[in-house]
């Protein structure tokens, strides 16, 4: 009896501690630094942004991962990735399942008011089109009514495709596949007309997932904006900061020229804008809360954001810049006064 | 607490009162309700904390929201337009859609394959079993997944459409039917097979009561099943007997018109009738042996029909082994339609899912469809209990 | 099956061939309607067998790669010579793979032991203990030199095996309690067993996976996570201890009330009565039901391939999303749903060979 009332008592008293240092430790920097780690959660499979190719993840969501790691830890490897699929991806953040999700995720008002999100950035300005194979002899979207669509759920394309057939007047048939490999499997294996994601995920899935990419034709209508960018949980500022900053810091080295070549190089430069992005001036680490060669890791180890569109999206898929140009160069990518 | 610190204070009476058995009970009560209690309370208070600290949107407001998603099948009208409370009752139709079609199907293949197990031909039973071990020893999912990708894969477009019958089409999109062209002799039709089955039954009562009191047979299941066919028939001659089909056809991408069967759907009702009839099979199968032979020789000496054996003597007892274990079956194969989730068919799990990740939700989402299942659960165990007890009474 | 076995080890020739003729005349062809059966089924079997076989040997490609598949009408079994590492043991590092092998074993003969009550010791259940424990750093590593292999790793047969296993070894215990709560004479643990029970057997295993999935980190406070294999994991225990619960009932409703009102007339405990008197007769009643829930949950594990982790299935379909073998999809689904059959039929068959034993040791 004195067993039972003691144990009893012990687990009650375990379980009101570990209610207060629940509410102590809330920040999510804390718990990263404590980790020593960046838990990322990205698309399970999606070549050119997300994609474990012989185990090693790759591709320019993962390169933002890699970048929050190297500016808080100094090591871009200093960081661990969690597939999910669109379903799985905003309960994994909010449960703090994963510090930061960067999954090709577009940027509305209701995920970042009533999900409770912060968006931390634009890593690539994309929109929805379709696909559809070649000898159905379709030019135009808007030839599209009565097709079988294959679409992933819990996505912004699903909201958009209903969206779009509504205003045109059009019906569909919403094949609904959780998973981007399995959808575009179905697609492929004749389940639907039509494939609608992001533009750069149909690229995506017709250079890698298609056995003859010729047979499949890219409709020309975007019928959407779909800001695609890093995101955290509401309730740390600070770490909202780091992500944020780290991704720019990839654009702005992009506009001071820097590359992971020439950075070290860069260290001895008389420009005092970028003495003060390396570090060489100090000031912006301590603003951050980081190491005042934050900015030079993230360079030296992951590159700039030119550089690793151009490994991941421009080697793997064939897009060129476009939208995701520097604004100098007629694109919308802008890096924001680092001092 | 309190009874701790008069244990140190006073120690044998109470150490007496502690042996006492009600005494005991009751302490072992409060501490397993101070445990829950206190565990409920932890787990709450965290979740509630979680979604403050991180502006979740709590509530069931969102039910009332337009759900602006396309859902490919319904069997009530739903556009994007609809609310998310409206999309859910889809979802719930469609699982109990797929259920019900299910459990018919499953019976009747069930059943045969039972009757098979009994038979005198080694073969025969050979095949029962073969069928048995296979499909029972494999799980549902990977069934699903394989006739999933069978469906997808060995049927052509539809621009290339097999047309085995005249109106009849098979493609990877489904299978398309002719089905009569919209009418409102059809409603009449319907109301009097309806008022067909309800004479049936009356008249089974009448039957059933005459032989007791008489010991007259009247052989009301082929007058009933008469009845049951005639009175819709002839509604449909009295009232012009029309014909008009409305046959699917190919315009654009997919057929329209007619009854399509999607693949989803067609894939789900497949593996769930084939993974439970072997379940069934095997119930079937020991409430036949359960009945002694003897019942057998006795009812046939006695001079009964081997047909009025079957059904007054075999059947009703046989009924009682088979109904509970029966009844679980069912609600197995309600539950796992839930599956439909991982072949893309929108059940309520599916359409949860979806509701889940468009409004951030997730618990109340989580909470509405797992009530859900619990209801449906309830409501076929309590269908299943009333039913079982009328067949317990035949006994008497 | 006894006919079947002795009509299978009967050697033909002299009057053996007679009597053989005989069984065929009292088995098959004995009446009219019978032979038609007869001639129904021998066409049925002759069809699908000789589709099965023509696909997976006469028609099939044996070669390893898949360049000898082209013009091939049956199975291209390349697939699974190139796949078959990655189905089985997932993303698990190749060199360490022999940890993985080790960890299958062990399993299956955790099984095996567990279910044969010669066994049945308190040793067993520190076995139990130590060897899940060893289970655990075989896996993970990071002692006496072993590579830390990361929980997502984990993959395939070894995960599907895992799951299973400790699945029915922690829903056991907890089962018990269930049980013994629900047949209890206190009314509120009664209820709060019964609630239990009854809301896990409710509802799908799907939607306790989502739960424990998507649900369950935001019942811990912040900070405080919990790996996605370990919240899998305690949904498939619950769900399962639900089910055994009920099965344990069963068992323990099967003992004469006399056994109960013996126990209570020599004055035993309630902990006396049901360790030394009812739980050991109880229990042994349980194996072969016991028995038939591990086969339904280890089919069940499946189910995790919705929730993202990587067990046999989800390697299987992962390795059949690869575009190259994207025509491959039946080879993929016939060699895991051949692995799933072997190991639930040889189960089911061990289960069967445990009730004899059990009716013999009764009788005598």
């Amino acid at each position: 009896m004195f067993k039972t009332l003691t144990s009893t008592a012990a687990a009650t008293a375990l379980s009101l501690t570990m209610v207060a240092t629940g509410a102590q430790a809330g920040e999510t920097v804390d718990s990263v630094r404590d980790k020593g780690y960046v838990q990322c959660g990205v698309n399970t499979a999606l070549a050119g942004f997300s994609a474990a190719t012989g185990g090693e993840w790759e591709g320019l969501d993962v390169d933002v991962c890699r970048a929050v790691a190297a500016a808080m830890f100094g090591d871009a490897d200093a960081v661990r990735f969690t597939p999910l699929t669109a379903a799985q991806r905003f309960t994994a953040l909010q449960s703090g399942e994963v510090d930061v999700l960067s999954r090709n995720t577009t940027w509305t008002t209701t995920r970042d008011t009533s999900l409770g999100l912060n968006f931390a950035g634009i890593n690539y300005y994309d929109g929805q089109g379709f696909m559809v194979r070649k000898d159905l002899g379709v030019t135009s979207a808007k030839q599209l009514s009565g097709a079988a669509i294959c679409v992933e759920p819990g996505t912004t394309t699903e909201l958009n495709l209903a969206d779009y057939f509504r205003a045109n007047n059009m019906d569909f048939e919403p094949v609904v596949i959780e998973n981007t490999t399995e959808v575009t499997a179905a697609f492929f294996s004749g389940r639907c007309d039509v494939y609608t994601t992001d533009a750069s995920g149909l690229a995506s899935a017709r250079n890698v997932s298609a056995e003859n990419p010729e047979d499949y034709v890219i409709l020309p209508e975007i019928i959407s904006k779909e800001p695609l960018g890093p995101v955290v949980r509401h309730g740390d500022d600070e770490w909202l900061d780091i992500v944020k900053w780290s991704h720019i810091a990839m654009i702005q080295a992009e506009e001071f020229g820097i590359t992971s070549d020439n950075v070290d190089d860069m260290m001895d430069t008389d420009n005092p804008g970028i003495k003060r992005f390396l570090g060489v001036t100090p000031g912006m680490g301590e603003a951050l809360g980081l190491d005042e060669k934050w900015a030079y890791n993230i360079v030296k180890q992951v590159g700039n954001y030119g550089e690793s569109y151009q490994r991941n999206v421009t080697e793997k898929l064939g897009l060129e810049r476009g939208l995701n140009a520097l604004w100098t160069d007629g694109g919308l990518m802008y890096a924001f006064p680092i001092r | 607490m309190t009874q701790n610190q008069t244990n140190q204070a006073a120690a044998n009476p109470v150490m007496t009162l502690l042996y006492d058995k009600t005494v005991r009970s009751i302490i072992y009560q409060i501490l397993v309700f101070g445990g829950v209690f206190l565990m409920g309370w932890y787990l709450v208070n965290n979740t509630l904390t979680n979604l403050e600290q991180q502006d979740i949107a709590t509530g069931f407001g969102f039910l009332e929201k337009e759900a602006a998603f396309g859902i490919s099948e319904s069997l009530i009208q739903y556009t994007p337009e609809s609310s998310y409370g409206r999309a859910l009752v889809v979802g719930v139709l469609n699982t109990l859609k797929v259920s019900i079609t299910g459990i018919i199907l499953a019976t009747i293949l069930g059943t045969f394959i039972g009757i098979g197990l009994v038979s005198k031909n080694w073969l025969l039973r050979f095949l029962g079993k073969t069928y048995i071990e296979t499909f029972r020893n494999i799980p549902l999912l990977l069934q699903l997944f394989f006739w999933y990708s069978v469906v997808t894969n060995a049927f052509p477009s539809p621009r290339n459409a097999l047309n085995p019958i005249d109106g009849v089409f098979l493609t990877n999109r489904g299978l398309y039917l002719p089905v009569p062209a919209e009418n409102p002799v059809w409603t009449a039709v319907l109301i009097a097979l309806v008022a067909g089955i309800a004479g049936f039954f009356l008249l089974r009562k009448w039957a059933l009561k005459r032989l007791e009191a008489t010991g007259e047979v009247f052989p009301y299941l082929s007058v009933g099943l008469g009845v049951i066919v005639a009175v819709p028939l002839l509604t449909w001659l009295v009232s012009g007997a029309p014909t008009e089909l409305n046959t699917p056809e190919l315009t654009g991408f997919n057929f329209s018109g007619g009854l399509n069967m999607s693949p989803e759907f067609f894939t789900l009702l497949l593996g769930l009738t084939v993974y439970t009839a072997t379940y069934i099979a095997e119930i079937v199968r020991s409430g036949i042996q359960s009945v002694p032979k003897g019942q057998n020789e006795a009812a046939t000496s006695l001079g009964l029909k081997p047909s009025w054996v079957m059904r007054l003597i075999i059947l009703p007892q046989a009924l009682r082994v088979i109904i509970p274990p029966m009844t679980n079956q069912y609600l197995n194969l309600t539950k796992n339609s839930s599956l439909a989730v991982a072949i893309g068919y929108p059940d309520l799990v599916s359409i949860s899912n979806t509701t889940m990740n468009q409004t951030g939700q997730a618990v109340e989402a989580v909470v509405i469809f797992m009530s859900i299942y619990l209801s449906i659960s309830l409501l076929i165990s309590l269908f299943m209990n009333w039913y079982n007890k009328r067949m317990a009474l035949v006994e008497r | 099956m006894t006919t079947l076995i002795e009509s299978q080890a009967r050697p033909t020739g002299g009057t053996a061939s007679n009597r053989s003729l005989r069984w065929m005349r009292d088995n098959l062809f004995s009446s009219p309607v019978n032979t038609a059966i007869t001639l129904v089924c021998g066409y049925l079997i002759w069809q699908v067998l000789s589709t099965i076989l023509s696909w997976t040997v006469f028609d099939a490609s044996f070669a390893a790669t898949k360049d000898a598949c082209e013009n091939i009408s049956g199975a291209c079994w390349a697939y699974v010579h190139q796949n078959a590492r990655f189905i089985l043991f997932g993303t698990f590092p190749e060199d360490e793979q022999w940890r993985s092998v080790l960890a299958i074993a062990m399993l299956i003969s955790g099984v095996l032991i567990s279910t044969n009550r010669r066994f049945w010791s308190v040793g067993l259940l520190v076995g139990w203990l130590v060897g899940l424990v060893v289970l655990y750093f075989v896996l993970a590593g990071g002692v006496l030199g072993l590579e830390r292999v990361d929980t997502a790793h984990w993959g395939g047969l070894t995960l599907t095996l895992l799951l299973a296993v400790v699945g029915i070894g922690f829903a056991a215990p907890l089962a018990l309690m269930l049980a013994l709560g629900r047949r209890s004479e206190m009314p509120f643990v009664k209820v709060i067993c019964v609630v239990v029970i009854e809301v896990f057997r409710g509802v799908p295993l799907i939607s306790v996976l989502i739960m424990a999935s998507v649900m369950f980190p935001l019942f811990l406070p912040e900070g405080v996570t919990v790996n996605k294999l370990l919240r899998a994991q305690v949904g498939i225990i619950f769900f399962q201890a639900a089910y055994l619960a009920e099965v344990f009932r069963g068992g323990m409703q099967a003992i004469p009330s006399g056994q109960y009102e013996a126990a209570d007339s020599l004055g035993l405990s309630y902990w006396q009565k049901m360790g030394k008197i009812i739980l050991p007769q109880a229990l042994r009643l349980v194996i072969p039901p016991t028995m038939s829930t591990f086969i339904s949950l280890l089919k069940d594990t499946s189910l995790v391939v919705i929730i993202g982790l990587f067990d046999l299935l989800a390697t299987t379909k992962s390795a059949i999303n690869d575009p190259a073998w994207r025509q491959q999809f039946l080879e993929g689904y016939v060699f895991i749903a051949l692995i799933f059959f072997i190991m639930c039929f040889f189960l089911s068959r061990y289960s069967l060979k445990l009730d004899r034993d059990l009716k013999q040791g009764m009788s005598h």
